[in-house]
C-alpha cells in the first residue's frame, strides 16, 4: 500500500519532470504534440481543481449558517450570488450549458453590473488604505527609508499632470527611475528567484522535496 | 443610542439612494430597462463598498459577500465554457453519447478526467491518498516545464542586456552610464541576497549599494501601485458621475 501511496506519486513526478524538461530540447513535431497534449490535460485537471475551491468556500459559509455564528446572515448572500450566477450561467440564454456560450445573456449582465463594479471598487478602495498606511509608516528615519520615500514620491508625481507643472524634469526622472535602478533591482531579484525556482524544481523531480504529497502515510 | 443613530444613517442613505434613482428614471437620465437597473445595482454596490471608508457596516458586508458569491459562480461557469467544455466535454463525452457526432471520442482524455476525479477524492478519508497522484502529475509537469524555460527566459535573456557593451558606437554618454548603473545594480542586488558570506568589507559595501537599489525599486513599485489604484478610483468616480448621474459627458 505504501508503494501506491508514496512511491507511485514520486515516480509520476519524476517521469513527468524529466519528460517535460527534455521536451524543450527536442525540436520535433512529436515533442510539440506532447507538450500540447499534457498542457490540455493540465487545463482539465485545473478545471476540476476549481470545484475543490468552490466546495471549500461554500462549506465554510454553510457551517457559518448552520451554527448561526455572528453575522451568519451575510453568508446567505454568498449562496444567493453563487446560485443566481450559476443558474443563469448554465441556462446560457435558453441554449443551456452544453451549447457554446451565448453573448448578451443574464449571466453577462451579472458580470457587468455586479462583478466588474464591485471588483474595481474593492481594488480602488486599496488606494485609501495604501495612502493611510504610507502616511503612518513612511518616515524618513534612515537613509534607506528616505531613498524609498523620494523614489515613491517622484514616481507618483511623474505619473500625473501636476508633476509636470511642478517641474518638467519630474516625469523624466520618474521614467529614469523605472527604467534604470528599478529595472536593475528587479532583474537581480528575478535572477535570484529563477535560480531558486530551478533548484526547487530539481528537488521535486528527484523526490527531495515532497511537501506537495501532504502529511500522513 | 449609537446603534439607533447608525440604523437611521443606513436607512436614510438607502432612502436617499432610492429617491435619486426614481428621479433619474422619471427624468429619463437612466433608461427604464435592464441596463438602467444594472447601472443602479452597480452604483449601489460601489457606494456600499465605499461606505467601508466611514466604518464597517451591513451594506458593505452584503456587497462584499454578494461579490464573493457571484465571483464563485462566474469562475465555475467560465471554467466550464473555457476549459472543461472545449477540452473534455466536446471531444470525449459528446462523441461517446451522440449519434450525430462526426469525430471519434478522444479516449486519452479519460486519463486527465480520472486525475481530476482523484483530486476531488481529497475530501474522502479512505481514498484521499489518490489525490497525491494528481498533485504529483501537476507538480512534476510544472517543474519539468519550468526548468528550461526559466533558464532561457529569466536567466539568459535577463543576463544578456545586463552585459551590454558600454561603448559599441552610437550611444549617448547617458545611455552608457545607465548601462553601467544597471550592471552595478544587478550585481549588488545579487550580492545582497548571498547570505552564506558575511556582509563585511567589500562585500558589505557592495551589498549596501544593493540595498539602495532595492529601496529605490520598492519605492517605485509602491508609487506605481498607488497610481494604478488611483486610476481605478477615477474609473469608479467616472462611473458614478457619467453613467449614473449623467453629469460628465
Amino acid at each position: 500500500m505504501n508503494f501506491l501511496k508514496r512511491t507511485i506519486p514520486l515516480i509520476i513526478a519524476f517521469v513527468m519532470g524529466i519528460l517535460m524538461a527534455m521536451q524543450y530540447y527536442v525540436p520535433h513535431k512529436l515533442s510539440q504534440d506532447l507538450l500540447e497534449v499534457v498542457s490540455k490535460w493540465d487545463r482539465i485537471i485545473a478545471g476540476f481543481a476549481v470545484f475543490i475551491g468552490a466546495y471549500s468556500l461554500l462549506h465554510l459559509h454553510w457551517t457559518r449558517i448552520k451554527r448561526k455564528v455572528e453575522g451568519w446572515g451575510y453568508s446567505v448572500f454568498v449562496y444567493f450570488g453563487a446560485i443566481i450566477t450559476l443558474f443563469f450561467g448554465f441556462l446560457n440564454g435558453g441554449k443551456f450549458f452544453w451549447n457554446d456560450k451565448q453573448e448578451g445573456t443574464m449571466f453577462d449582465w451579472l458580470y457587468y453590473y455586479i462583478q466588474v463594479p464591485a471588483g474595481a471598487t474593492i481594488f480602488s478602495i486599496l488606494a485609501f488604505f495604501i495612502a493611510s498606511a504610507a502616511y503612518r509608516t513612511f518616515r524618513a528615519r534612515t537613509n534607506e527609508s528616505t531613498v524609498l520615500l523620494i523614489a515613491a514620491v517622484i514616481v507618483m508625481l511623474g505619473r500625473v499632470p501636476i508633476g509636470n507643472y511642478i517641474s518638467q524634469y519630474i516625469p523624466a526622472v520618474a521614467d529614469w527611475i523605472m527604467a534604470v535602478p528599478n529595472l536593475a533591482a528587479k532583474r537581480g531579484i528575478l535572477l535570484g528567484v529563477s535560480l531558486g525556482a530551478i533548484a526547487t524544481s530539481l528537488k521535486i523531480i528527484f523526490g527531495i522535496e515532497r511537501s506537495y504529497l501532504g502529511g500522513g502515510d | 443610542m449609537r446603534k439607533d443613530s447608525n440604523f437611521f444613517i443606513l436607512v436614510g442613505t438607502i432612502g436617499l439612494f432610492v429617491c435619486i434613482n426614481i428621479f433619474l428614471m422619471a427624468s429619463g437620465k437612466l433608461p427604464f430597462s435592464f441596463d438602467g437597473f444594472g447601472v443602479i445595482l452597480g452604483v449601489g454596490l460601489t457606494l456600499a463598498i465605499y461606505s467601508f471608508l466611514y466604518k464597517d457596516n451591513p451594506a458593505f458586508k452584503i456587497a462584499e459577500n454578494l461579490y464573493v458569491g457571484v465571483s464563485l459562480g462566474y469562475t465555475i461557469i467560465i471554467t466550464w465554457f473555457n476549459f472543461l467544455k472545449p477540452d473534455l466535454y466536446d471531444p470525449l463525452i459528446v462523441p461517446m453519447f451522440s449519434k450525430a457526432a462526426t469525430k471519434a471520442p478522444q479516449y486519452a482524455l479519460i486519463i486527465p478526467s480520472m486525475l481530476g476525479i482523484f483530486m476531488l477524492l481529497r475530501f474522502s478519508r479512505k481514498l484521499s491518498w489518490l489525490s497525491r497522484w494528481t498533485f504529483a502529475f501537476v507538480v512534476g509537469l510544472g517543474a519539468g516545464v519550468s526548468i528550461p524555460r526559466v533558464i532561457s527566459a529569466f536567466i539568459l535573456e535577463q543576463t544578456k542586456p545586463s552585459l551590454h557593451p558600454v561603448f559599441s558606437g552610437g550611444e549617448t554618454i547617458f545611455s552608457s552610464i545607465n548601462t553601467v548603473l544597471i550592471l552595478l545594480g544587478v550585481i549588488s542586488v545579487l550580492i545582497y541576497f548571498i547570505f552564506s558570506v558575511e556582509h563585511k568589507g567589500t562585500i558589505g559595501t557592495v551589498s549596501k549599494i544593493g540595498i539602495w537599489f532595492l529601496m529605490i525599486s520598492f519605492g517605485a513599485s509602491f508609487g506605481y501601485t498607488v497610481m494604478g489604484r488611483l486610476s481605478l478610483l477615477i474609473g469608479r468616480i467616472q462611473f458614478l458621475l457619467r453613467d449614473w448621474l449623467g453629469i460628465l459627458q
